[in-house]
Formats: structure tokens, sequence, C-alpha cells
């Protein structure tokens, strides 16, 4: 079986059990004549399906509480809490809750996950089934760090954002690295905006396939950017093993506060995270 | 266990899988399509689409609209319409309708978008779609519409096209002068679409309030502030006005208030009863909470004779020229309300009072002859100790009109302690209470509670001796 068909065969997978959401995409795939070489690693390493009502898998998940520096170096307002109210897997989804609340001294609540210290990787397919919140001010994403970040501080440990969004652009993500030489202003970036449709009304695959070759960027069946070795200005650091992060910020140099309009509170559901090699 | 409810999810749906993957490649038998409208989404694009016509509202300059073959967005030509000067004789204002009395199925679009400019920055008062000189049945109105010099797309958001089955309203506008001066917009690519980014929809009624409201069987109450929202590709969140049509009523007690598809609630028993409405499935914000206290009981019926009096409101009397009963003074006022049926009875009910004035100059009234103010109140909600009705006499003295100085006016107050609920409160006032400098031309009567009084009914007002 060629990569081609391995491919389309995982989706059809998952189509069969989201026939409701998915059966567009279908009659798009079989009516198109051209098929794109999305992924190529189908190795499951780990996987979190959300299935078990409750807290998030302990084994998996570990928590960032509190503002951190400057509202985690990005001037974000929210205070992060492992609160239920936050933070929950109920009936097959992860769902994160961003709150307008008054909380420790910070106006807004919210939650980041990540695996540091219980599942790193170098090199993989990392994916995961999402669908985004909305309104001025919301910064959801789904992302990596060097695991490494203790003891050689960002940017140098490296930073790999598979999905950024921000809340008043409902249809277009962007897909970044950050190192040594290309960060934050710098990084190198790209973003993919969805025609006819946006990322708030229903769920999509945000995905990397990362080898030491490249970093590939994929929406759903869509393989929109891809970052080499030769495309940074720096050194090329992602050649370690990362954590996931996946978190809900509120405000922030990124995407600017909320502003009268913007409903709360905020939800970002995750159907599933999966990690292939 | 998993992987066994999997397979046997694909047995079941692999007769479905097929058929949609079949859908690709041949349509299906005509047999099973239903009739249907046009479903022709073009309005505007480089002339009328078929079927389109042009009717401007009266009292609108006729000629406001006209086909522009110079300035257009794109293609060969565009709509331009001229706003008029204030005062010009042809007409006050501009503001048509574009029908397709053929009627559209558009229930596979989300929005009507065009693109827009204008020879100076203004703001076009109403546009939109729906309305066809019929029921408007579903009439949809973005307000205060702003545009630039720059051509821009603009989208006004259908707020649940299943319900477009057969619109004849394709597109429609009212626009008067901007600080009274008249200007031209024109509008290019004016269609129907299907966006797919139309969402989040937000509807509301009493503009997302939670009202409630004392009242009697017989009455009925209009909802209004029915709107949807929607945010947009943009990530502009944009309001427009909804025809009742698009919304689903539901009293929780039909014995007490029932709904009709217009929006129009009817107190039929006693008891409270809250309205709800949904629109395409979504819950609307705000509600209407009624609580009805029964029977409506008249206020007693004035036994003076006629030679004596000078009504100014009363069943019981032939009354004098009025004016108005609710003045509307901007920008103060908060009173809605008036003049009302009740049970065949003629009532005036404010609601959401501050003040309110009633006024008859058409021509003033000579008290000389009279003594006394005669009203019937009745206050519909629980008085606190600080709430209080003022009465208020206007005379606008020997000028016979408003101002110039020698207008004098008056007032008595009722505390908390001389008011009840519930029932109607005769109030007999002489009219030297009032300290008025002159009496011989009056005009106005007003109500005053400052909001601590929000609804109150009243009857027979009258004066007398």
């Amino acid at each position: 079986m060629n990569q081609r068909n391995q491919f389309k065969l995982r989706i059809m997978n998952r189509i069969w059990l989201r026939i409701s959401s998915a059966c567009m995409l279908v009659a798009l795939l079989s009516c198109s004549d051209y098929e794109q070489t999305v992924t190529t690693m189908n190795e499951l390493v780990i996987q979190d399906e959300f299935d078990t009502n409750g807290a998030p898998n302990s084994a998996i998940w570990g928590y960032d509480i509190g503002t951190g520096t400057n509202g985690w170096g990005n001037n974000e307002l929210q205070y992060y809490t492992d609160r239920k109210e936050n933070v929950t897997v109920q009936n097959g989804y992860l769902i994160i809750t961003a709150r307008k609340e008054s909380y420790q001294g910070s106006p807004y609540t919210s939650a980041r996950l990540l695996t540091k210290g219980k599942f790193e990787q170098a090199y993989g397919r990392f994916e995961a089934r999402i669908r985004l919140p909305w309104g001025q001010g919301m910064w959801p994403a789904f992302w990596m760090l060097g695991a490494d970040i203790d003891t050689n501080p960002w940017p140098a440990a490296g930073e790999i954002d598979i999905m950024e969004f921000r809340g008043q652009e409902p249809s277009t993500v962007l897909g970044t690295v950050h190192g040594p030489g290309y960060s934050a202003g710098e990084s190198i970036s790209k973003s993919y905006t969805l025609k006819n449709d946006r990322f708030d009304t229903g769920f999509h695959v945000f995905g990397i396939e990362w080898t030491p070759k490249y970093v590939n960027f994929y929406v759903d069946d869509v393989l929109y950017n891809q970052i080499t070795p030769a495309d940074v200005p720096g050194e090329w650091v992602f050649n370690k093993p990362f954590f996931i992060l996946i978190n809900l910020a509120v405000g922030g140099s990124f995407v600017g506060s909320p502003n009268s309009e913007t409903v709360f509170p905020q939800t970002m559901l995750v159907d599933y995270v999966r990690v292939y090699k | 266990m998993k992987s066994i409810k999997v397979i046997s999810i694909r047995i079941a749906l692999f007769g479905f899988m097929s058929f949609i993957l079949s859908n690709c490649e041949r349509n299906l038998s005509g047999d099973v399509e239903f009739a249907r409208f046009s479903t022709n989404p073009e309005v505007f694009i480089d002339g009328f689409s078929s079927g389109l016509q042009y009717f401007p509202f009266q009292g609108s300059k006729l000629d406001a609209f006209s086909v522009d073959t110079e300035i257009r967005y794109s293609g060969s030509s565009s709509m331009r319409f001229d706003v008029p000067n204030f005062g010009d004789p042809a007409g006050a204002f501009a503001g048509a309708i574009f029908p397709d009395n053929g009627g559209r199925d558009l229930t596979d679009y989300d929005a009507l978008t065009f693109w827009a400019k204008a020879s100076q920055s203004a703001t076009i008062n109403e546009i939109g779609f729906g309305s066809d000189f019929g029921d408007n049945k579903f009439i949809v109105t973005l307000n205060n519409m702003r545009i630039s010099t720059a051509w821009t797309k603009y989208t006004i958001p259908i707020p649940d096209p299943s319900r477009l089955v057969a619109e004849k309203g394709l597109f429609w506008y009212a626009e008067g002068p901007e600080d009274g001066n008249g200007y031209s917009f024109w509008i290019d690519e004016l269609k129907f679409e299907k966006l797919g980014t139309v969402a989040q929809p937000r509807p509301a009624m009493f503009n997302g309030i939670d009202e409630s409201v004392e009242t009697f069987i017989g009455t009925n109450i209009s909802i209004d502030g029915l709107t949807q929202t929607f945010n947009l590709a943009s990530g502009q969140n944009v309001t427009v006005s909804a025809a009742p049509s698009y919304f689903t009523f539901k009293s929780s007690n039909v014995d007490v208030a029932r709904v009709n598809e217009n929006g129009m609630v009817s107190i039929v028993g006693s008891g409270t009863a809250k309205i709800t409405a949904l629109l395409a499935g979504v819950r609307a914000q705000g509600s209407l909470t009624i609580n009805s206290v029964g029977t409506f009981v008249p206020a007693p019926t004035p036994t003076r004779n006629p030679a004596d009096v000078i009504s100014v409101f009363s069943d019981a009397y032939t009354n004098i020229p009025v004016d108005f009963y609710n003045g509307f003074f901007a920008p103060f006022q908060t009173t809605l309300g008036g003049a009302v049926n009740i049970g065949g009875e003629n009532v005036i009910r404010y609601t959401q009072l501050n003040f309110v004035a009633t006024e008859f100059k058409n021509p003033t009234v000579n008290l000389s002859q009279m003594t006394h103010f005669h009203v019937d109140i009745q206050i519909q909600e629980p008085i606190n100790p600080g709430d209080f009705i003022s009465i208020e006499l206007g005379d606008f003295g020997p000028n016979n009109a408003f101002g110039g100085g020698d207008d004098s006016s008056g007032r008595v107050t009722f505390t908390s302690t001389s008011l009840t609920r519930n029932t109607w409160i005769s109030l007999d006032i002489p009219l030297a209470q009032f300290g008025l400098a002159s009496r011989n031309n009056m005009a106005q009567i007003f109500f005053i509670s400052d909001a601590t009084i929000s609804t109150l009914l009243v009857d027979n007002m009258y004066f007398y001796k």
C-alpha cells in the first residue's frame, strides 16, 4: 500500500466515526483528481482520545498555574488554573474554558496543559482535532517547546507553534517556529485561511510532521507550509525532544485585549491528541 | 470493546457512505426533487436581475434611483442613489423597495452582500431586504450603516435562511439628508451569497433585556427589539433587526398569555407567564414576564354635570382637542405608552415612567371659571417608601404659546403614604394648590415620578367647578 493510500484510509477511519461533520470532506476527496500527500508517519506513539470524564489523564498532562512572568511573556491577561471550571474532560472532549471572573488579581481565568516531564519526543507527527473559540482577544494554541528549556532558555530551546489563532480572525490559523535569532516578531511563520468556513463552528485537524530535514504544517487534508533548516536565519534547534502544550490565552500582545463584544465564557474543545513516528 | 463498536458503525453506515460517494458522479433522479422558487441569487450585478422591480416609497424622491454606467465597482453599471437636500420639493428622503414578485428561494444563502461607496462619509438609516409592500413577513433591516468614499463590501446576514422559501423582497433602503445635505451613494454586485462564515448566532428580544409588566386580561403587548447578531469572517459582529416571523415564541402559561407569529402577546387570564423566543433553535436573549392581575376594573364613572366640566380625557364627557398624551420629549424622557383600549375602556397607560406630558394647545384652555382638577390613577407595582407621583399643570400665559417668559407651571405631589397599589386612586385637587400665575391659557398636564413608579394608568382627566 503506498503512502498516499494509507493517508486516505486513515482519513476515512476518522470519518467513519465523525460522519455527520465530515461527509462533505469525503465527497470532496472522492471527487478531487488531485490528492496531496500530507503525512507519512503512521505508527502511533501516544494518544489521548479524552474518553474518560473528569480531570485529564495525569500520566500525560500537567499544568502551568498562575500568570507566569509578564503574563507568560506576552502580557496575557488570564490566570491559569487546573480547576474543573477551566479544564475538564466531558463527553469525549477536553474542554478548556476561558472565563471572565476576578481571580487572584486577574480579570480572566483559563487553563494551559503541557506534557513536560511526562511525554517528550524528537521528530514525529503531532496532531490534534480541535474546535476553537471566537471573539476579540481569544488566543488558543496547540504548540511545543524544547524539553531542555529549563537549562537552555527560550528562544534557544526552540518553539514549534502547530496552531495559533486570533479570535477576531475566525477563518485563519498560523503555524510558526521560533529559535535563536528568529523568535517573536522575527519568527518563521505562515498562515492558513479556510475558504467559506471558519475554525469556531466545527472541528479541524491541526498537525505537523517533523523530521531532521523539515517541519511540515497541515490543517485537515491541506499541507500548507514546510520549514527547513535553510529557511531559518539561525541555528536549527529542532533536533531534540520537545513537549506539547495546549492552552487558551486571553489578551496579550499577539491578539490584543477582549472588548465589550467578546462573549464569555469561551471554550476550546479538543477531540484528540495523537503522536506518531 | 471500542473496536467492535467501530466495526458495527462501519457496517451500518456503509450504505450511506456509498450514497454520498455516488452523489459525485451523477445527480439524484429528478423525481425526488420538490418544485422550488427561483434560486437566482443575483439582485443587481450590471442590471436588474430577472423579475426585479423598483418601487419608491411614498414621499420619497421618486427619481432618487438610477443606473450609473460611469461609476461602478465592476462590470458595466451600478445602482446610484441620490439623497435629496432638506427641503427638496421632489421628496424629503430617498427610499425604495426592489422586489421580485415571482418570489425567490433564498434558503441556500446566508447573507445579502454588496459593494458600496458614497460621495461623502454618511450613515444610511435603513438598508436590508424582505420588504415587499405586503406583510413584510421576513423583513430584515441593518440600521445606521456607515458608508465612506471608498468601495467597501457589506454583508447583511439572513437571520434564518430556512424561512426564505418564497421571498419577494430582495432589497430595500431608506435614507434622508445628512445634516440637511443630500449626497449620492452607489451599490454594485448586489446579491445573496453562501458565505459559510456567518456564525455564532445570538438572537434577542427586547434588545436582550428581561422585561416584566403588570397588566390585565384583554391587553395586547407587542414584542419589540427583535434582533439577530452574527459574527462575520472579518471578526466583526453585525446586528440586524429581524421580523417577528423569524422567531418562534413560547408562553410558559397559555392560560395567562399567548403570542402569535407577529409577536403580539394577548393577555387571556390572570396569573404569571413568561414569554421567550427561539430563532433557528437558538434561545433569544431577553424575555417578557407578565403578571396579569385579572379582569380590568374601570375607573369610577364620573357623575358631575357636563356643564361644569372641561374634560381632557374621559369616556364620560366630550373631550377638548388634545395634541398628544405622550410628547416623547427627547432626550430625557423614558416614558413609553399613551392612550390604549382595555376591554372597551379608553385609558392612558404609561410604562417606564419618569415624566410625561399631555398637551392641548390648539387651542389652549381658559380655566378661569374652574376650581378643581380631577384624575383617576392606578399604580400596578409595589409601592416603596420613596415613591411619589407629581401632577404638574402648565399654562402658556398671555402670549398663548410655549415660552416667551409668561409661562407658569406648578405641581402637587403625592407621596407613597397616600398611594395604594392596584386600585383606582381618585384625586380632586383645588387648582389654587398649583400656585399658577395664570390659568387662562392652560396647555399641559404632566405626570412625574422620576422613575420611582414605572407603570401608571390614567383616566378621567378633567377640570371642574
